[in-house]
């Protein structure tokens, strides 16, 4: 048997070089990436080893005295992206079945750019807008779910009764809800972009296959372009789940932070690591800082594996064998 | 050889360079339109709407069980679905009902969407307008300017600068080093690229705080450089670049393999088909991916606050002092309990947003048409 011979092809000087610089530039990509992870790991063991396990389930934050954890700030986190991510799913889909299936050729470019923008917008600007519009408007909402849901132990609010009219707003605000909402409104384009991307390539002939077989255009889009995008779908959501976890400003503008766990998500205080970073790093000692670096690992170990999650959902779903994230 | 802007436009002559054929077209397959309205889904609507309207209105005022304009409009969209299928169902069977609410959802949660962008747009620069109308916002600084004083006295010259400045150092950083890093990805596959692209991605989930903490403790309190416009846009360029590497990367994976291909078979090598092939097809998505970049670099605010510091004063030297950026700006002043400040608070978010807008629309005329598709005088003349 005789095997191909190989063949062996010299690149030339300015070729070699070329591939030099551009490993060059990789490398540089890598340290500069890796670095970033590694000194955070590094500069949190201190904390980390005073604390052991206790960091996982203290509920204070107090560094300099001794005693912090983060089970009260990971609780905060979590619940303020749940609350974000079960409110910009349904807005994030049906935004993308609307531009994708509904909207007449000539909106639909306009809408597509309409949401990008929508993602470009700073995170700031959410902040702002939440902090002064939606805050106050929301609160009869919030009263509202804890007077007629408020025997659901998620919903309840402390020191409220069913219809007390002795309670000023205040309570309602700076919650977790609230908080949860601005950042929905944030991750709501990041999702619906994903989404209408896969929806709109499910197969022109599987649509008319269904039309064909009688189906409405609902029954069609249950049956042919939502189980075509469900991986985008998974994807998008815990893509925008990832960025909820660590949006930092429009919360800081919004809560108020306490350090217990808070699971009454309509009251008053809440807390998140990134906030914490934001609101503490000033007037930390270098001990106090390797706490926050501690806080912050944990918080980026968290949105590590959401977005490979994510990623791994959707390059396995039928769509994302094309699409990007 | 890339297009030699000096030639005359007046000579018509074929240039060298990479023309393709027009291949576009209608193309086979078209959706068909399916919407067609007829005066009784119309009146169901409207019906609906008004009925369901009128049910609230009693609930609200006669028997209040309910408080505030958005659980009206909630309640009321509620009882319009219910009453709308009920309407329906008179005449249809029970997919076409099934089809027709889903379609008012979808319909009224996308209304949603964009009301909800148009509100935080509408509402930003109208609370930003007092401020905005004073040519003095443009042109001051706030050195002198305590929170009392009125809106005709300080401004947020010292914040566009900054910005500028923050942006413009860490696009220097990270645009090169993003769109060198893409093309090593593309071009140099193999385990180490895999490896970098796995940690590329890792990085886009770099909570953007945690940047600011990085560049915090490690060029602030280990080096000593103290809060400066470079310490942010160190911090900036930081998380700007995965962003840009990402965007490149898609794009330059889209450049048709037949054009490098046909480099190649035209014996040229690596470096020159990368450089007069495949970087020029990719151009106008390589600019979408840097203003992408550029729009996330202007609008971070957490990387900001940890590293810039606040100021009141113009600072031209980003290398020394506190430098303060529009997104800073804006964070600040909102908080200060004068009327004032917050309304200069939102005149630098409208501004933002303005710059924002502008930058996409660019990005949007630039980076429309797909990566390799040509228009214009590459195209072959026929």
């Amino acid at each position: 048997m005789s095997q191909p011979r190989r063949v062996v092809t010299d690149i030339g000087p300015a070729d070699r070089a070329f591939r030099g610089i551009a490993r060059g530039g990789g490398t540089t990509v890598l340290v500069l990436m890796a670095m970033v992870g590694t000194f955070l790991a590094y500069r949190a063991w201190d904390a980390l080893h005073v604390a052991g396990w206790s960091f996982f389930t203290v509920q204070e934050w107090n560094p300099d005295g001794g005693r912090f954890g983060i089970a009260a700030i990971i609780v905060g986190t979590v619940l303020i992206a749940v609350v974000a991510v079960v409110v910009a799913l349904p807005l994030a889909m049906a935004g993308a079945l609307y531009i994708s299936e509904y909207s007449p050729r000539w909106l639909k470019q306009w809408l597509v750019t309409g949401v990008d923008l929508m993602a470009a917008i700073p995170s700031v600007v959410y902040g702002l807008w939440g902090f002064k519009f939606l805050q106050w408007n929301i609160v009869p909402l919030s009263r509202w779910l804890s007077d007629w849901f408020g025997w659901i132990p998620l919903f309840t609010v402390d020191g409220v009764t069913r219809h007390d009219p002795l309670p000023n707003g205040t309570v309602f605000t700076s919650s977790t809800f609230i908080a949860g909402l601005v950042v929905a409104l944030m991750i709501t384009p990041i999702a619906c972009s994903v989404m209408r991307e896969a929806f709109g390539q499910a197969p022109q002939g599987e649509r008319e296959g269904a039309y064909a077989l009688g189906a409405t255009r609902w029954g069609m889009i249950r049956r042919v372009v939502l189980p075509f995008g469900r991986g985008a779908v998974i994807g998008g959501t815990m893509l925008g789940l990832g960025r909820a976890l660590g949006e930092t400003i429009a919360v800081v503008l919004i809560i108020s932070p306490v350090f217990i766990i808070q699971p009454h998500i309509l009251q008053n205080g809440t807390s998140s690591v990134s906030s914490l970073i934001a609101l503490r790093f000033g007037e930390s000692s270098p001990f106090g800082i390797s706490a926050l670096m501690a806080a912050g690992l944990a918080l980026f170990a968290l949105t590590l594996v959401v977005n490979f999650l994510a990623s791994i959902i959707v390059s396995r779903s039928r769509s994302g064998a094309v699409s990007e994230v | 050889m890339r297009a030699d802007t000096s030639v005359p436009a007046t000579r018509r002559e074929v240039r060298p360079g990479t023309t393709v054929p027009r291949l576009d077209g209608p193309s086979p397959v078209r959706p068909r339109r399916l919407t067609r309205f007829r005066g009784t889904d119309v009146l169901a609507l409207f019906g609906a709407l008004a009925s369901a309207g009128a049910v609230t209105t009693i609930l609200w005022f006669q028997l209040s069980l309910f408080t505030g304009a958005l659980g009206y409009v909630i309640a009321t969209w509620c009882l319009f679905v219910v009453i709308y299928a009920v309407l329906i169902s008179f005449d249809e069977n029970r997919p076409t009902v099934r089809d027709r609410v889903a379609s008012v959802t979808v319909h009224s949660l996308g209304l949603v969407v964009i009301v909800v962008l148009g509100l935080i747009i509408g509402f930003t620069v109208v609370r930003g307008w007092t401020a905005l109308t004073h040519a003095n916002f443009f042109a001051q600084d706030m050195s002198t300017t305590g929170p009392l004083d009125p809106l005709t006295k300080g401004g947020i010259a010292h914040a566009i600068v900054g910005t500028l400045f923050e942006v413009g150092i860490a696009l220097a950083i990270s645009v090169p080093l993003g769109l060198l890093g893409a093309v090593f990805l593309h071009e140099v596959p193999g385990r180490f690229s895999r490896s970098v692209r796995t940690v590329v991605e890792a990085m886009t989930a770099l909570p953007d705080i945690l940047a600011g903490l990085f560049i915090y403790a490690t060029l602030i309190l280990t080096f000593g450089l103290g809060f400066s416009g470079f310490a942010a846009a160190c911090a900036l360029s930081l998380t700007a670049l995965p962003i840009i590497i990402r965007a490149a990367d898609v794009v330059l994976r889209l450049v048709p393999g037949s054009l490098k291909e046909a480099a190649y078979a035209l014996g040229s090598g690596q470096w020159r088909t990368v450089w007069h092939v495949l970087l020029p097809t990719a151009r106008s998505g390589l600019m979408t991916a840097v203003i992408l970049g550029m729009a996330r670099a202007i609008g971070e605010t957490s990387p900001v606050l940890l590293t810039a510091g606040a100021t009141g004063f113009m600072n031209w030297n980003p290398f020394s002092g506190p430098m303060m950026s529009l997104p800073l700006f804006a964070f600040i002043s909102v908080q200060s309990p004068t009327d004032n400040d917050v309304a200069r608070g939102f005149g630098a978010a409208a501004t933002l947003v303005v710059l924002v807008v502008a930058l996409f629309l660019v990005a949007r005329l630039i980076g429309g048409r797909q990566p390799g598709e040509v228009r214009g005088r590459r195209h072959r003349s026929k």
